[in-house]
């Protein structure tokens, strides 16, 4: 549908996207995701027409659009900070691009109306931006880019202006709205909690490149980066030396532990090569004894213990003074920890993964999750 | 650092009357009014009481038959001054607009050097600059001479003295008022709008009829009040430029006020200038919209 085909855009020396090379499908919610800088807004803005590649092809439904104008191209942005017409009420900025079109009055004059109905904001077709809400004219920003009927539309940090409780109540109404016009939505957000709620797939970048493009279930469960593993959610980091690797697992020494295995999804971790183990903090299990069965196991000294509602967060440190976090159920099992007791963290294999020190992962790999 | 702490505040005791918001206002009524002071004395002494005057004497000899002798008398004079006026108004739009606009949207660092070569002429005085045009307008001097040459103007034909030359003065001469007012208005026009309007399928030039022109008119229109007022009631252009053809409302007054100081007609005739202007900005402003002049 949109086909993203090693695409670089360079500004002078500074390259904003290096290489990217992907494709939404028909229907999708796929996210941008990535710290600011991150390549993410240029990217849409290429898709958009507002940026040409410097090299590559982004291809609409098979046409190569690369070149083409905006105006010419059936995709519609919802801005950032919106960009609303401030001259014009609701009702003639959402008329704005079916006037554009050309669509005869009577097409206008009922898509108009419907669509503002799907946003809910019926009732304030004759009021102008300034006098709405930053919620609401969020929603008329979309219902405006929606009102087309795009190929696809492009969200820039929609929500990035608003505040949390209305963020969360938006991020619903978006979804709600994707499912129900059936558009593809290409989002672009820096916020991970975001992305993971709302998209089928994810797209994290980094530095002008794409991590790892998965949904949210994989880009979580099994990150392809040591960037990717630490942007989105917590995870413990801990440096490893790889002793044996076979097919999807491997055999390493880290935490002053040898003989841990892991599972590993990435190219780029060989054997005797130093890499980096990653466990998701709520994966550790803590036990006052040494547990059994098909787990890892490592020893620590409790050095801090903070509740934090749901969960009560453990910092342990290990034989090799590396630090292990543990979100652990308050109501879990334990007897009394105090600092400096010693205790067994443990978590199953599959918790468990390995990723290569480089934050470098072939293109092949990148590629992998693509539909 | 105890110099620089703040003492700590001494709580007069408060009285009933400024215990809330609206009593700490009623209290302080007159702030407004004392900061108006100054100018509105000014405008008092200086523009009221002459204009007071000025139409008093308008009335004197004969009343409102006044206005309908010095209509009748110079009715062609006044036509011709409001026509040069209008001319040389939309001349600086079609010159002015498309170089505010290019100044604005494609200046980049160099916006402030441009924006100072168009004001660059005010720097030398008015008369001396329309002085200019006589030199560069007679008929030995070189832009005749190319007219000439290149078959333009007949032999018999100059430029001095014409409507043409009075109409290409006034041009020049107010283009910067019409300049600088657009200028601001499209400077701050957010570029995202466009984006916005080129995203929603507008073409360049609907994008431009629908979002950059109608968010500069509160500029447009400044600029025409500053270039149509100063247009319609100037003399010097036609005084210097100009000939018997081409003479406007403020040739007359400045002609007959040195010699038998202010005579009634005069005074009406003054009086209708101001009119016919005020008359003619309240229809623009209708024109255009009061919404987007505000």
């Amino acid at each position: 549908m949109i086909e993203i085909d090693h695409v670089v855009k360079r500004f002078g020396d500074f390259t904003a996207v290096d290489d990217a090379h992907f494709s939404i499908a028909q229907g999708e919610f796929f996210s941008m995701l990535g710290p600011s800088g991150c390549g993410k807004t240029t990217t849409l803005r290429m898709i958009a027409g507002f940026e040409q590649p410097t090299s590559g092809a982004i291809r609409l439904d098979g046409a190569d659009v690369s070149r083409v104008a905006p105006n010419r191209r059936d995709v519609n942005t919802v801005f950032q900070q919106y960009a609303l017409f401030p001259h014009m009420n609701v009702y003639d900025n959402v008329a704005f691009g079916p006037r554009s079109k050309k669509l005869d009055k009577a097409t206008i004059a009922k898509r108009v109306p419907e669509i503002l109905d799907i946003v809910r904001l019926a009732d304030f077709a004759g009021r102008r931006p300034a006098q709405l809400s930053g919620g609401q004219q969020q929603r008329v920003a979309l219902a405006r880019a929606l009102v087309n009927l795009p190929k696809a539309l492009l969200l820039d940090e929609p929500l990035g202006a608003l505040d949390l409780k209305l963020r969360h109540a938006m991020q619903f109404e978006l979804k709600r709205i994707q499912r129900e016009v059936g558009i593809t939505f290409v989002y672009v957000t820096h916020d991970q909690e975001e992305a993971l709620t709302m998209s089928d797939r994810i797209a994290v970048m980094s530095d002008g490149r794409v991590e790892q493009i998965g949904t949210p279930a994989e880009i979580y469960d099994t990150p392809a980066t040591v960037f990717v593993a630490g942007f989105i959610g917590q995870a413990n980091l801990w440096p490893a030396t790889v002793t044996s690797r076979r097919g999807d697992s491997a055999e390493l020494t880290a935490l002053g532990v040898a003989g841990l295995r892991a599972t590993c999804h990435v190219d780029g971790v060989d054997a005797n090569a130093s890499a980096v183990l990653m466990v998701r903090p709520e994966r550790v299990s803590i036990s006052a004894t040494e547990p059994t069965g098909d787990i890892q196991r490592v020893c620590g000294t409790v050095t801090d213990l903070t509740f934090q509602g749901p969960i009560v967060r453990l910092a342990l440190t290990a034989a090799d003074g590396s630090t292990i976090i543990a979100n652990v159920d308050p109501d879990a099992d334990l007897p009394m920890l105090r600092p400096g007791d010693m205790v067994w963290a443990f978590w199953s294999t599959d918790a468990a993964c390995v990723l290569p020190t480089q934050p470098q992962v072939p293109s092949s790999i990148r590629s992998t999750q693509e539909n | 650092m105890t110099s620089i702490a703040a003492p700590a505040p001494v709580r007069r005791p408060r009285r009933k009357r400024d215990r809330d918001e609206t009593g700490v206002r009623a209290r302080r009524w007159f702030i407004p009014y004392l900061l108006l002071a100054p100018g509105g004395l000014w405008l008092a002494v200086f523009f009221v009481f002459p204009l007071f005057s000025l139409g008093r004497l308008s009335l004197e000899d004969g009343g409102l038959s006044n206005y309908s002798q010095v209509l009748s008398d110079n009715s062609t004079v006044i036509i011709r001054t409001f026509t040069y006026a209008a001319i040389a108004t939309l001349a600086a739009i079609v010159i002015g607009y498309p170089l505010a606009y290019v100044i604005a949207t494609k200046g980049g660092r160099y916006k402030n050097l441009l924006l100072a070569l168009v004001v660059l002429p005010f720097f030398v005085t008015y008369l001396v600059r329309t002085l200019a045009w006589k030199i560069l307008l007679y008929d030995g001097g070189p832009v005749v001479g190319f007219l000439h040459n290149i078959g333009v103007l007949s032999e018999s034909q100059g430029i001095l003295g014409s409507p043409f030359a009075v109409v290409a003065a006034l041009t020049y001469n107010f283009l910067p008022f019409m300049v600088l007012p657009i200028y601001v208005s499209i400077e701050k026009i957010d570029w995202r709008l466009l984006e916005a309007a080129a995203d929603l399928y507008a073409s360049p030039a609907r994008a431009f009829r629908k979002i950059t022109l109608r968010l500069s008119l509160p500029g447009l229109f400044a600029g025409t009040l500053l270039t149509f007022i100063p247009a319609a009631g100037d003399f010097v252009n036609s005084e210097l430029l100009g000939s018997d053809r081409t003479v406007m409302i403020g040739n007359i007054i400045e002609a007959n006020f040195g010699r038998e100081f202010f005579r009634p007609e005069l005074s009406a005739l003054s009086f209708m200038l101001m009119a016919i202007i005020l008359i003619g900005v309240a229809i623009y402003a209708r024109m255009l919209g009061t919404e987007e002049i505000a």
